[in-house]
């Protein structure tokens, strides 16, 4: 009752909207973030070209969707596999060289990421492109007073999906028991007979893979242009540093960042939500540098 | 130590000084030594400059605007050129970013000597460029709609001021649909200005503004606006949302489950390129004014649409407000610098001289794609017939309302106690004459 005087008018419906809203932007900034994850995560490579996988993944669906007349649930997981396999030639003609200088690998990407933007520019020139979807993804559900877009939805399944995928692989695999030992020590990995290059090797292309996932998703949310990947990477990077690089870390913090931005925008607007969500993170960052859930590992 | 630190400091100081100034002065010294004071010169092609980004994040609207240019004066061209001398465009890429405007703007100033310079998109790069432009008293023609409250003598522009824009739009939304309101716009200012403008003109159709929200640019997160706007019920939206945001913003509409019939967008920007690259079932029902659409039907326009599309620069494949309003300014350059040759002859002109013969300058039906429109006398805006379309199922636009006549340009119209833009500076109420502002 004091919120609700506090804050003038509340309308517990709406702001259940709200916080069901709350949980679908969550799920867009953690499957922009979870390609990243992996790559910093794992490898340490602070990839400034993540924005511009998600980007190419968005123009492979385009493309396969307009020359060869994919349908678009098709184009999603085709577009994870042209992008890991973009990332796999990234990694092994340049990344794979930097290990040892992580922050060389920032400047590096970097300069990739202007590449493939430019690159797709003149391919596909600078007009924003289209992506179709089923008439039923653009609907939306009603039940009671609770609103839900049915893309939304998708998207959240298809993040669920992902981190639960994720999971299974770095936990009941024997790959995954390779990947995080190589996380913890890859001296004394390699000495096991761990092959430390391969798993470098498979989780930038998993990532990058991952981000293309994301592109094709957001296509269909937002527009396909060149540029359309620089306000995700900083997104991106935000969840995964706040979340401290692992995987839970990174569920929870774009879970906090989604709810906090969607609650924040219905009692203020959109612009103060940002603002004050940005404060937030710097606040949380200077007390908790490390983010969330860090590593105790010793890393390189 | 000190002493001589500080007389240090004075020395470079004025040495920096210096070194910005000289080249200022030593183009001008010779200027005045050669007395090379025509920027043209009989038989000699007139050459302009292209200032419009060919990279980066407003190369979308602004590729189009170099395209339509080269267009353009390829058909002046071929029709004699101007005065008999052919028009040679100088393209500069301004790649987006504000300080590469400004520097650009001073190459093509003081190295290419361009006459006259045709460019920037967003009000941001124009006010970046115009203290440059003023201070070389050059001639900017700006191609687009903007927010107006500027006054300076060496602007001209062929787009839609703030008080031209919605004047129709808003009180036909309000007799189709209902007195309800919602504005929703990019966080800059023109959104902000056009919809001070655009509640003038609701007050007196008798409309409700329900609510009123800002979206950061580029933002393409539009779920709690759309919660915010379902809750408030209004009979329509008002949209001055642009670029990439604004085809989210419509996809993410349909996407929650809005109805085009009972709540349609009424915007000042959604034309024919973002229906494009949005899908025609996410545009289709909503409205747009703007002076020109593809869809309408005169011989003018007809041949335009057909001459560009089928020339090497319609690749887009489409035209739209933005690239006639471009288009326009082409032609308004050609009459304002015959006016001037006629005046003063070819040695008497200078920038600043088309701009002062430009005033009055008509683009007659038989050449204006949108119809006749003239240069105002005064604030060197454009009278121009503002029209309303709805957008169909294929994407194009049915004109559903077009002004009987052409509608005065005002670039103070909401700060009458600011003054009134004339051709010699902006008049304050109480007299006093102030000779640009920006």
């Amino acid at each position: 009752m004091a919120a609700g005087s506090f804050f003038g008018s509340f309308d517990p419906s709406a702001f259940i909207n709200a916080l069901i809203l709350g949980i679908s932007i969550a799920s867009i900034w953690l499957i922009a973030a979870l390609g990243l994850t992996i790559i910093y995560g794992t490898a340490g490579v602070i990839n400034m070209a993540h924005g511009e996988f998600i980007m190419l993944g968005a123009y492979s669906s385009y493309m396969l969707q307009n020359y060869f007349g994919l349908p678009f649930l098709l184009c999603v997981p085709a577009a994870f596999v042209i992008v890991a396999a973009v990332g796999l030639v990234l990694e092994r003609g340049l990344i794979r060289y930097l290990y040892k200088r992580p922050l060389d690998t920032l400047l590096a990407t970097f300069g990739v990421s202007l590449v493939l933007m430019q690159g797709v520019r003149l391919i596909f020139g600078s007009d924003p492109k289209y992506l179709a979807v089923p008439s039923i993804f653009t609907s939306n559900f009603q039940l009671g007073f609770v609103n839900i877009s049915a893309f939304r939805v998708i998207v959240l399944a298809i993040t669920i999906a992902a981190v639960v995928a994720l999971w299974a692989l770095f936990y009941r695999t024997r790959f995954g028991v390779q990947v995080r030992a190589v996380m913890q020590d890859k001296e004394m990995a390699a000495s096991f007979g761990i092959n430390s290059d391969r798993v470098y090797m498979l989780t930038f292309a998993l990532g990058a893979g991952l981000a293309g996932l994301a592109g094709s998703l957001f296509g269909v949310l937002n527009i396909v242009l060149p540029t359309m990947g620089m306000g995700y990477v900083v997104q991106a990077f935000l969840v995964v540093v706040v979340g401290g690089g692992t995987l839970i870390g990174s569920v929870v913090a774009g879970g906090a960042t989604g709810e906090l931005q969607s609650i924040f925008a219905y009692f203020t607007n959109d612009t103060f939500a940002r603002f004050v969500l940005y404060v937030l993170i710097v606040v949380f960052l200077r007390v908790r540098p490390q983010g969330l859930f860090a590593p105790s590992a010793t890393r390189r | 130590m000190r002493a001589s630190r500080r007389s240090f400091l004075k020395t470079s100081a004025l040495g920096a000084g210096a070194a910005i100034a000289a080249p200022y002065m030593f183009v001008r010294t010779i200027d005045q030594a050669w007395g090379a004071t025509s920027w043209i010169k009989k038989g000699e092609p007139i050459k302009i400059g292209l200032l419009f980004s060919l990279s980066g994040g407003l190369a979308v609207p602004e590729e189009d605007s170099t395209l339509v240019m080269q267009y353009a004066i390829d058909e002046i061209n071929k029709a004699g050129g101007i005065a008999g001398m052919p028009v040679e465009p100088v393209i500069v890429d301004a790649k987006s970013d504000f300080n590469v405007y400004s520097e650009k703007t001073k190459e093509l100033i003081l190295r290419n000597k361009v006459v006259a310079i045709f460019g920037c998109y967003t009000s941001a790069s124009r006010k970046a460029i115009l203290p440059t432009v003023m201070a070389q008293d050059h001639l900017l023609y700006y191609p687009t709609c903007y927010e107006g409250a500027e006054c300076t003598q060496n602007t001209i522009c062929t787009g839609p001021l703030a008080n031209q824009h919605s004047k129709d739009l808003i009180p036909f939304m309000v007799e189709q649909f209902g007195k309800k309101v919602f504005f929703v716009g990019s966080n800059y200012v023109w959104p902000k200005e056009s919809n001070k403008n655009a509640k003038i003109w609701l007050e007196k159709a008798g409309g409700e503004l329900l609510g009123e929200e800002y979206i950061p640019l580029g933002s393409s997160e539009f779920g709690p606006v759309l919660n915010k706007i379902r809750d408030a019920k209004p009979n329509f939206i008002f949209s001055t949302v642009v670029g990439a945001s604004d085809i989210a913003f419509h996809k993410q509409f349909k996407q929650e489950g809005f109805k085009v019939d009972t709540m349609p967008i009424a915007s000042l920007t959604t034309g024919e390129i973002e229906t494009r690259a949005m899908g025609n079932e996410f545009g289709a029902g909503h409205f747009l004014s703007a002076p020109y659409f593809q869809a309408l039907d005169n011989p003018t326009n007809h041949k335009f649409v057909e001459g560009f599309l089928k020339s090497k620069y319609g690749k887009n494949g489409t035209t739209h407000y933005n690239m006639e309003e471009t288009y326009l300014s082409a032609y308004v350059f050609k009459y304002g610098l015959e006016n001037t040759i006629k005046a003063v002859g070819i040695e008497g002109v200078t920038p600043r001289a088309i701009r002062d013969h430009s005033a009055g300058v008509r683009v007659e039906d038989a050449v204006s794609p949108e119809g006749l429109i003239w240069i105002d006398d005064q604030n060197f805006n454009t009278w121009l017939k503002p029209k309303i379309g709805q957008c169909q199922a294929d994407g194009s636009f049915k004109i559903v309302k077009a002004a009987a006549e052409q509608v005065a340009p005002d670039p103070y119209s909401i700060y009458p106690d600011i003054g009134k833009c004339t051709a010699d500076g902006l008049k304050a109420p109480d007299g006093k004459m102030r000779k640009s502002v920006i």
